[in-house]
């Protein structure tokens, strides 16, 4: 393996590692906060063992969370010293707001946690919320430096040189407003599917049905609100990957031929050989619609972009699918929820209802994962979109696949020990609460 | 502005050293414990560190957004000739956050996990700020050589020579010592106090004779450090007075002081690093061949350094007074 494959590598896997604890650490104080809501309004102790439960989980998920987030701090920097030395002044403004968002995450937490039975019960509660908002609030700002990765803007670039930089510029740039949106969304449908889908799994064994069906609720119906708001969402990312980075966007489609009525691929094996499409349906003209808004444009296939500013083509192609499949299974099952608690009540407990629910729990991740692979495997082989490559940045040190290799070790452990530690506060839910009950 | 950005990122580092490393310090106290008190120290620890630690360790994450976006040159020169050290440092650095948190959150305390979070913690404990030490060590050692294309000298001997490993061992003593200082105002027995205040004399003796070995390292890896602290007088002063709050701490700990010993600790913490960054400043990364990098050469474009500035400010309104309030509680819940 070689140093350059290596980092990349290493930094897919540090992202996509901690994606999931932010994700978690956005949207489990939001739902930790409603139960405590309701506790304190109903006095329905369920909804204090509920908020409990979750807060030991999610301890162990901050912590974990808030190492990997220090790590990739540096990382950027012990991968990428070259793209930090000129990007670290032009997208770092999202950056140090976010130190001040964790920061503020980080305090609000202290009392939280550790507050219980301590501070006044209304302040408590208020502590819960302010570590969910500016959970989401820094996970907004480190999109927005991401989406500034894919639209560069805010300084000008002449011979080789970096002029002009306006930070605030570059904060706001074009496809922040639809990255960030798509990604506070995302973080809801993937834990809110998760969680329920663990609380699904206990009622369908019948374990403290009361407690489970009442968490599963309410991380139900944040998830399902997402998930429905979603593709509408992912729409609106997929006209400005188009109109930004027409190389991601053949790639997602792998779209190899720029023809009137170009038609939307789902499925498929693309043959990068011979430049087509294997096995897929293709419908004609609604790539056309869904990006132009009508059915006869023709979006820039792959033929129109030389062969050295392409992407990974089946990767970009293969994640989007996932994403998209994803995307439409639990907008169903959204939908479906929402028949269930207005029309069908009886469905609630039904097995085949709460298996699909159990089928969905890590679906929700999957598809943030693969999202991921589309945006930066899609901008590659850039950094920076048409600035600076991704070769460029690379780090002169060597020997990076041994570090990889650690780093894929320790975080193997990691996720190990997190599973095995959540599975054992699942098993002491009857213990700890059902005398309350 | 370039000022307030420095200003913060010396602000960030001193309190990293402080309240991280008493944080440290804590884990490193606990690996000297012996077998019978390591559950009361332990219980004394998280008691005091408990609801604080994920934001001492935030001021790690402030100093180094501080750099990337402020002084990229100077944050993309460490990482790349002090990578190696800065790698194990986090590997600490996951390694003891994790471990201390599983070992309060894990939802069943059985004795084989425990006994196992417990020596992940304190060896990382060890691990981490001896390298945090050593990476400090290297930055002002001149061994960084930018001009050399062998492995060896670009990547290892960077930092792995005496001086940076004395440094490295001198942080471990002071984070222990801090700790102990800590926990002598934490503990509520008289037998803790007792036990913890002859942690801080060992620490402390152990603190002055690797200062000495740092002397001694400096003289055989040519860094003038005798002549940098004693040469001008800001760092002399500074180390005069750190002595002074060592004498003062000790007279006040004797009368039973067991809170307010920790502001001269603390102080003389902070005179230490002022001794040594006043000295260079305001170069900071110190090279072999000269070319050091500077505070007010190698920085960012100026409009950068003014948000930066204004970002730094404005979020210091939100932070310190909540930051305060929050060890305020804990402080006054506890007693
Ligand atoms: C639960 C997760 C999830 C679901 C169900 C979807 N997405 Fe997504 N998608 C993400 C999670 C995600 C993500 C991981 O959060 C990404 C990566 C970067 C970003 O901002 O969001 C993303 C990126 C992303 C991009 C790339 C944007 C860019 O690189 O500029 C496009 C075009 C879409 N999505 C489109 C869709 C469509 C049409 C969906 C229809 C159902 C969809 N996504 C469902
Ligand atoms: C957390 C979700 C994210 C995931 C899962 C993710 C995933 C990935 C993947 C798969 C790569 C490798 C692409 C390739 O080499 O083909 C990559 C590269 C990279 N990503 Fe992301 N990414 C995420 C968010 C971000 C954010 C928020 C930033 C910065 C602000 C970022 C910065 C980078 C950099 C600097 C690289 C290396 C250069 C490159 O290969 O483009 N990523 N990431
Ligand atoms: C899309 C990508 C990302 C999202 C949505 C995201 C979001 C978050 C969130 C919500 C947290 C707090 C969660 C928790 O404490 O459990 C967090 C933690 C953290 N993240 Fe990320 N992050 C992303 C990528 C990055 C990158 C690229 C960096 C580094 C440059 C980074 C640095 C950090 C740090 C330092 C923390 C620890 C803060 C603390 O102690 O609370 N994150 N991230």
């Amino acid at each position: 393996m070689n140093d350059f494959i290596a980092a990349r590598s290493q930094m897919a896997l540090s992202l996509g590692f901690h994606i999931i604890y932010s994700c978690i650490g956005m949207v489990m104080p939001v739902f930790m906060a409603i139960s405590h809501y309701k506790w304190m309004k109903t006095g329905d102790p369920v909804y204090r063992n509920i908020t409990q439960a979750w807060s030991k989980g999610v301890a162990i998920f901050f912590a974990t969370g808030a190492v990997s987030g220090t790590m990739l701090s540096f990382e950027l920097g012990l991968l990428w010293p070259k793209f930090m030395r000129y990007a670290g002044p032009i997208f770092g403004m999202p950056f140090s707001l976010e130190g001040v968002a964790f920061f503020v995450e980080a305090i609000a937490l202290g009392f939280f946690l550790y507050g219980w039975n301590r501070l006044n019960k209304w302040f408590h509660w208020f502590t819960g919320i302010v570590v969910g908002v500016s959970g989401v609030a820094s996970g907004i700002l480190v999109v927005s430096a991401n989406s500034w990765m894919n639209s560069p803007s805010g300084f000008d670039y002449v011979n080789g040189q970096y002029l002009n930089i306006d930070p605030i510029k570059a904060m706001f740039n074009e496809a922040w407003f639809s990255e960030a949106l798509h990604m506070t969304l995302a973080a809801f449908v993937a834990t809110g599917f998760a969680v329920a889908g663990i609380h699904a799994l206990m009622i369908f064994r019948k374990r403290n049905v009361h407690f489970h069906t009442q968490a599963f609720k309410i991380a139900i119906i944040f998830g399902a609100v997402a998930a429905i708001l979603q593709p509408l969402s992912g729409d609106l990312s997929a006209k400005g990957a188009a109109k930004r980075q027409p190389a991601k966007s053949a790639a997602m489609e792998a779209n190899f031929h720029t023809v009137d009525y170009s038609p939307l691929l789902i499925g498929g094996v693309p043959d990068t050989v011979h430049k087509i499409d294997k096995y897929g349906i293709e419908l004609p003209g609604m790539l056309s619609f869904l990006v132009y808004e009508n059915f006869k444009t023709p979006v820039v296939g792959l033929d129109k972009i030389p062969e050295k500013d392409q992407p990974n083509v089946p990767v970009t192609h293969y994640a989007f699918q996932i994403m998209v499949g994803i995307g439409f299974f639990l907008l169903f099952a959204g939908l479906l929820y929402f028949v269930a608690l207005w029309w069908k009540r009886a469905w609630l407990f039904r097995n085949w209802f709460l298996k699909l629910f159990i089928f969905a729990t890590p679906l929700g991740f999957l598809a943030v994962e693969a999202g991921w692979t589309v945006t930066e495997v899609g901008r590659q082989p850039w950094i920076i979109q048409g600035v600076m490559r991704t070769s460029e940045a690379v780090t002169p040190m060597q020997g990076i696949q041994y570090t990889f290799y650690l780093f894929t070790f320790v975080y193997f452990t990691l996720s190990v020990a997190v599973v095995f530690l959540l599975g054992r506060q699942i098993k002491m839910v009857p213990a700890l609460y059902d005398k309350n009950k | 502005m370039l000022y307030v950005d420095i200003i913060f990122l010396f602000f960030a580092i001193v309190l990293y050293f402080l309240l991280g490393g008493a944080d440290f310090g804590a884990g490193i106290i606990e690996l000297f414990t012996s077998d019978n008190n390591k559950s009361r120290t332990r219980k004394t620890s998280y008691q005091a560190i408990g609801p604080i630690w994920e934001a001492n360790h935030m001021w790690l994450v402030i100093a180094v957004v501080i750099l990337f976006v402020g002084f990229p040159v100077i944050y993309s020169e460490l990482c790349t000739y002090l990578h190696i050290p800065l790698l194990i440092m986090l590997m600490g650095i996951i390694a003891r956050g994790t471990a201390f948190s599983f070992r309060n959150y894990d939802a069943v305390k059985d004795e084989r996990s425990q006994a196992l979070y417990n020596h992940i913690f304190v060896y990382s404990s060890f691990i981490t700020p001896l390298f945090l030490g050593i990476t400090a060590g290297s930055v002002i050692s001149r061994q960084i050589d930018p001009s050399s294309n062998d492995f060896l000298t670009s990547y290892v001997y960077s930092w792995l020579n005496w001086f940076s490993v004395a440094v490295g061992l001198f942080t471990v003593a002071l984070c222990g010592f801090l700790a102990a200082i800590y926990l002598i105002g934490e503990a509520k027995e008289q037998s803790d106090i007792k036990r913890f205040t002859k942690k801080a004399v060992i620490m402390n003796a152990v603190a002055v004779g690797c200062g000495g070995l740092v002397f001694l390292a400096a003289e055989v890896e040519n860094v003038h450090l005798a002549h940098w602290l004693f040469g001008n007088p800001v760092s002399f002063i500074a180390i005069i007075a750190a002595s002074l709050s060592l004498v003062l701490l000790w007279y006040l700990l004797r009368n039973g002081h067991t809170q307010i010993i920790r502001i001269p600790a603390a102080f003389q913490v902070t005179m230490i690093l002022i001794a040594v960054g006043y000295r260079h400043y305001p170069n900071i990364v110190m090279v072999k061949g000269g070319n050091n990098l500077s505070l007010l050469k190698d920085h960012a474009p100026l409009t950068t350094i003014t948000d930066l500035g204004w970002g730094l400010l404005i979020g210091s309104l939100i932070i310190l007074p909540a930051l305060g309030y929050l060890y305020y509680s804990f402080q006054r819940k506890a007693e």
